[in-house]
């Protein structure tokens, strides 16, 4: 098969550490005392629960309903009682906690009534939404929810569906080993991608260090006649990376500011393809996952996992040893240390690595940057992690994203090969959530300022109307006062003449009245604000200050003729909203 | 950054690791020197390593700063190192000592200490040096001095009187000479040919150092610590323009081979250009950097004031380093299409 493989640059090649965990096949971990299930498991918004303390329910039930079109529903891993639905620590670097629905199995593991059915009857929209409800998301780590990405553009021909069995992460083997034992359904997954899809090719990427994983997918889509193309790309960190597989398959290359579908590329990893595959054709949602476990333990191996087992109980099938101190998510090069051994597998859960400071030995101290520019030769994304390192450093945010820091995948090979010991991955998550921050700050801060200024309108529209209001009135009341007058009338010629002016006039000048009432409230509103506005330090003034103060404001009331013109306009305009 | 962030896994290297490379790497060129032009260079090879130690230690000790930890790094030692290589090996040892005193004082912690000076600190020493003392810089052994280790290390510490033979200049500064003084008359072909201090194609003795640092410098290019931009930039911009006056008047110029294997050129090329702190880190921005230090060192040295231009040259262009890394960003991932 030829096939012209492109290259990405930099990328690095820590060791592997993947035999030890490949030596078995993939075991059913038992039951859990409890399972903690937390409600967001993917990218977007956060499932409502529609289940209550108290509730039974059976494996596959629905617990949160998916919110939104960007969401993904969640359902209850086994069958059981939902003990509480409360917060709980998450499985994220932040360590914050977040709504779970926990449920302790009855031990019988029951399944809810599950509905097969043939997606090639099923309309596209129809099939999105069954995985949607089925809790389908990326199993790669990004936990994208599956059926938004299954939407052909318009505008652009799908070319390429990439399939990622890279896996290129250090210790995990957990695609490695669906690809060897499920590697039928797998490429059925991928063919239901495909007919949503109609890419012109299927190309499905595996490091050249899984050759098993490799001959069983190939035997599998010659077993079901399907035309995909698997093809071993070279052993090199990040890979895995959708946007290097991607490069690295098709030559294109996806920035941060465009999505590959805007390319006519689309990329899944085979473990969401398998479960796509459950999800329609045995109606089974995601309930579990392959985790391998792996690191400082006695028996490396990978386990299928119920989605809510807490992790700390998960690890002991695999006997960590004694020194263990904590327990890594995902690989060495971009996992974290869970906050502690309660937390639960979720779907992004790829690999359990116990720590220790053998395995993962204490960094050095942290040098200054020598500008040796190994961390820009070894960036897959060709950015110049030293620049952006300073401007973090220095805080000069804006900078960093003239080195276009949000291009960064945060991959770590830049980390991994300072020989300061700057762990400039941290610098750059520091910079980016700085950068959030501030643009939620602002958002918020324009939002407030948005509202107090259209209060601030508000109540001006209600003051105006309501001296409009008395004004007329009152104009009313003198229009009536007037025609009284006029009828008494020529008694004293002379006073009499400005009241005879005004009243043939009198509709008229109630209007006016009405107009001047409204700026006489206004003036006296702008005073009542000026003098309520006046600096208080002009108490305790000399005799002298005083003085010049007093002829200065006599000045000033002289030249101020406007202000009652500035307010005037505002009550006009209030009117013709209306 | 409540626990150790990713990645868990690192390259086994450090600061130490890489700086001990760059020695390393300097012990072909100073073997060949020690063997070829005199012993003296180790000596001065250890005077100016601890002159360059104590400056440091003096300085972090002044700045709080950790000093076990940035003494060992190593780049105080390739400094002092590269100051030893540059200055004349009968030097008094007292100069030596206030070049890697100004070295690391000024040119490097008064700037901010490692990885922040904007100038090559070696390079500021002989630049500060030869303004200061022009004579004492210039006195090169003369060839055939038949003076033991001991002897001449009597003639650094300024134990015995200071040799007639130590009145010579450097090959480049005799061909220079020669060629001013001959108004024309004399052809570079006949000085190289008959005279004492020029061997096959360069200085006698001076070109089997540069070969040493060459080879030491194609090992650091293979051990990927130095790219191949800086050197073969350098190497090919002295090239040229030697070449191209050489064959435009072969009587006057000297070929492109005498320049690389004269003077500082090798070690500039290799070892003093490439220095990334006060060099320059893009692609792009290395080719000219590189090209326009090995410009600037052929037409200081055959037009300008000094015997040997790459000092200068490379101050120069460590002047125009960030502006052109400014200038030379290369596109980032998916950003190559547009222009
Ligand atoms: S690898 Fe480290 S020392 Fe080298 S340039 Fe990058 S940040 Fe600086
Ligand atoms: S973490 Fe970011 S800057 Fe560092 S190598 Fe990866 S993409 Fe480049």
């Amino acid at each position: 098969m030829l096939m012209n493989l492109f290259k990405f640059k930099g990328g690095v090649k820590p060791p592997t550490n993947k035999t030890q965990s490949v030596g078995l096949p993939i075991a059913q971990a038992p039951l859990p005392s409890r399972l903690i299930v937390p409600l967001h498991q993917s990218i977007g918004g956060t499932p409502r629960p529609v289940v209550q303390a108290g509730d039974t329910v059976l494996k596959g039930q629905l617990i949160g309903e998916a919110d939104g079109w960007i969401s993904a529903a969640v359902h209850a891993p086994t069958s059981g009682t939902v003990v509480a639905v409360a917060m709980h620590v998450q499985p994220h670097p932040s360590g914050l906690d977040a709504l779970c629905v926990v449920i302790e199995p009855d031990g019988k593991d029951q399944w809810i009534a599950r509905e097969p059915l043939d997606y090639k009857t099923l309309k596209p929209e129809e099939v999105r939404e069954r995985l949607q409800q089925a809790g389908v998301v990326g199993l790669g780590g990004a936990v994208f929810p599956t059926h938004g990405k299954l939407t052909p553009a318009k505008t652009v021909p799908m070319d390429e569906l990439v399939i990622n069995g890279a896996e290129c992460e250090p210790f995990i083997t957990c695609d490695d080993l669906l690809m060897r034992e499920r590697a039928e359904e797998v490429v059925r997954g991928i063919g239901i991608f495909r007919d949503l899809l109609q890419p012109k090719k299927v190309l499905i990427g595996i490091e050249d260090n899984k050759p098993e994983a490799a001959a069983a997918m190939r035997a599998a889509i010659a077993a079901l006649n399907e035309s995909f193309l698997v093809i071993q790309v070279p052993t090199l960190y990040p890979a895995g990376g959708a946007k290097q597989l991607i490069r690295v398959l098709t030559g294109k290359e996806v920035p941060a500011s465009k999505r590959s579908t805007d390319l006519g590329v689309q990329c899944f990893n085979v473990a969401t393809a398998y479960t796509a595959w459950r999800a329609i054709a045995h109606g089974e949602p995601v309930v579990s996952r392959i985790v391998t476990l792996s690191g400082n333990v006695d028996q490396p191996r990978n386990y299928e996992v119920l989605i809510g087992t807490p992790m700390g109980e998960l690890l002991k099938l695999a006997q960590p040893h004694p020194d263990t101190d904590g327990i890594v998510m995902g690989g060495p090069m971009m996992g974290f240390l869970v906050p502690n051994a309660e937390v639960p597998v979720v779907k992004a859960t790829n690999c359990l690595i116990a720590h220790c400071d053998r395995l993962f030995p204490p960094k050095a101290p942290e040098m200054p940057c020598i500008r040796c520019g190994s961390c820009a030769t070894v960036c897959p994304h060709e950015l110049q992690p030293f620049e952006m390192y300073w401007f973090s450093r220095a805080k000069n945010f804006g900078k960093t994203q003239e080195y276009h820091i949000f291009d960064c995948i945060e991959c770590g090979c830049c980390s991994f090969v300072c020989p300061s010991r700057i762990p400039l991955v941290q610098y750059f998550r520091f910079a980016k959530s700085e950068i959030w921050a501030r643009e939620r700050e602002k958002n918020a801060a324009d939002g407030a300022k948005a509202r107090f200024e259209f209060k601030q309108l508000r109540d001006e529209r209600e003051k105006a109307e309501k001296a409009e209001k008395l004004a007329k009135a009152a104009a009313a009341q003198a229009a009536k006062k007037a025609a009284e007058a006029a009828a008494a009338a020529a008694a004293d010629a002379d006073e009499a003449a400005a009241p005879a002016d005004v009243a043939p006039s009198a509709p008229v000048d109630a209007e006016k009245a009405a107009k001047m009432a409204t700026i006489q409230a206004a003036i006296e509103r702008a005073k009542a604000q000026r003098e309520a506005a006046q600096p208080k330090n002009t108490e305790a003034l000399s005799a002298q200050q005083q003085r010049d103060i007093a002829e200065i404001e006599a000045r000033r009331t002289v030249l101020e003729p406007t202000t009652p013109e500035v307010v005037v306009p505002a009550g006009d305009n209030s009117q013709k909203t209306e | 950054m409540m626990f150790a962030p990713a990645p868990f896994l690192l390259k086994d290297v450090s600061v130490n690791q890489v700086m001990t490379q760059v020695c390393l790497a300097l012990i072909p060129g100073i073997a060949a020197y020690a063997w070829l032009v005199g012993p003296a260079i180790l000596a001065q090879l250890v005077i100016a390593s601890l002159a360059a130690l104590l400056a440091e230690a003096l300085m972090l000790r002044i700045q709080g700063k950790p000093q076990a930890m940035f003494l060992a790094d190593g780049s105080a030692i390739v400094t002092a190192w590269l100051i030893a290589l540059t200055f004349p090996p009968l030097a008094p040892w007292w100069l030596v000592v206030t070049g890697t005193f100004f070295a690391i004082v000024v040119a490097k912690h008064l700037y901010g200490g490692l990885g922040q000076n904007p100038f090559n600190p070696a390079m500021i020493a002989f630049a500060v040096c030869i303004v200061a003392f022009p004579a004492l810089m210039s006195q090169w052994p003369g060839i055939g001095l038949q003076a033991g280790l001991i002897e001449q290390i009597n003639v650094i510490l300024g134990f015995a009187p200071r040799l007639d033979a130590l009145s010579g200049a450097t090959p480049l500064d005799a061909l220079k000479t020669a060629l001013k003084l001959g108004e024309g008359q004399v052809d570079v072909a006949h000085l190289l040919a008959n005279q004492d201090i020029f061997g096959t194609f360069a200085g006698r003795g001076w070109e089997w150092v540069a070969a040493g640092y060459l080879l030491g410098g194609l090992w650091l290019w293979q051990r990927k610590i130095i790219s191949w931009h800086v050197p073969l930039a350098f190497i090919g911009a002295l090239t040229l323009i030697s070449g191209g006056l050489w064959l435009y008047q072969p009587t006057q110029f000297a070929s492109p081979l005498f320049h690389l294997f004269s003077g500082g050129a090798m070690l500039g090329a290799f070892f003093i250009a490439t220095d990334p702190v006060s060099g320059c880190t893009t692609p792009r921005g290395k080719l000219i950097f590189g090209a326009g230090a090995g410009l600037l060192a052929y037409i200081i040295r055959v037009f300008g004031g000094y015997p040997d231009g790459v000092a200068f040259a490379i101050l120069l262009m460590n002047l125009c380093a960030p502006v052109i890394d400014l200038l030379t960003q290369p596109p980032i991932f998916g950003m190559k299409d547009k222009a």
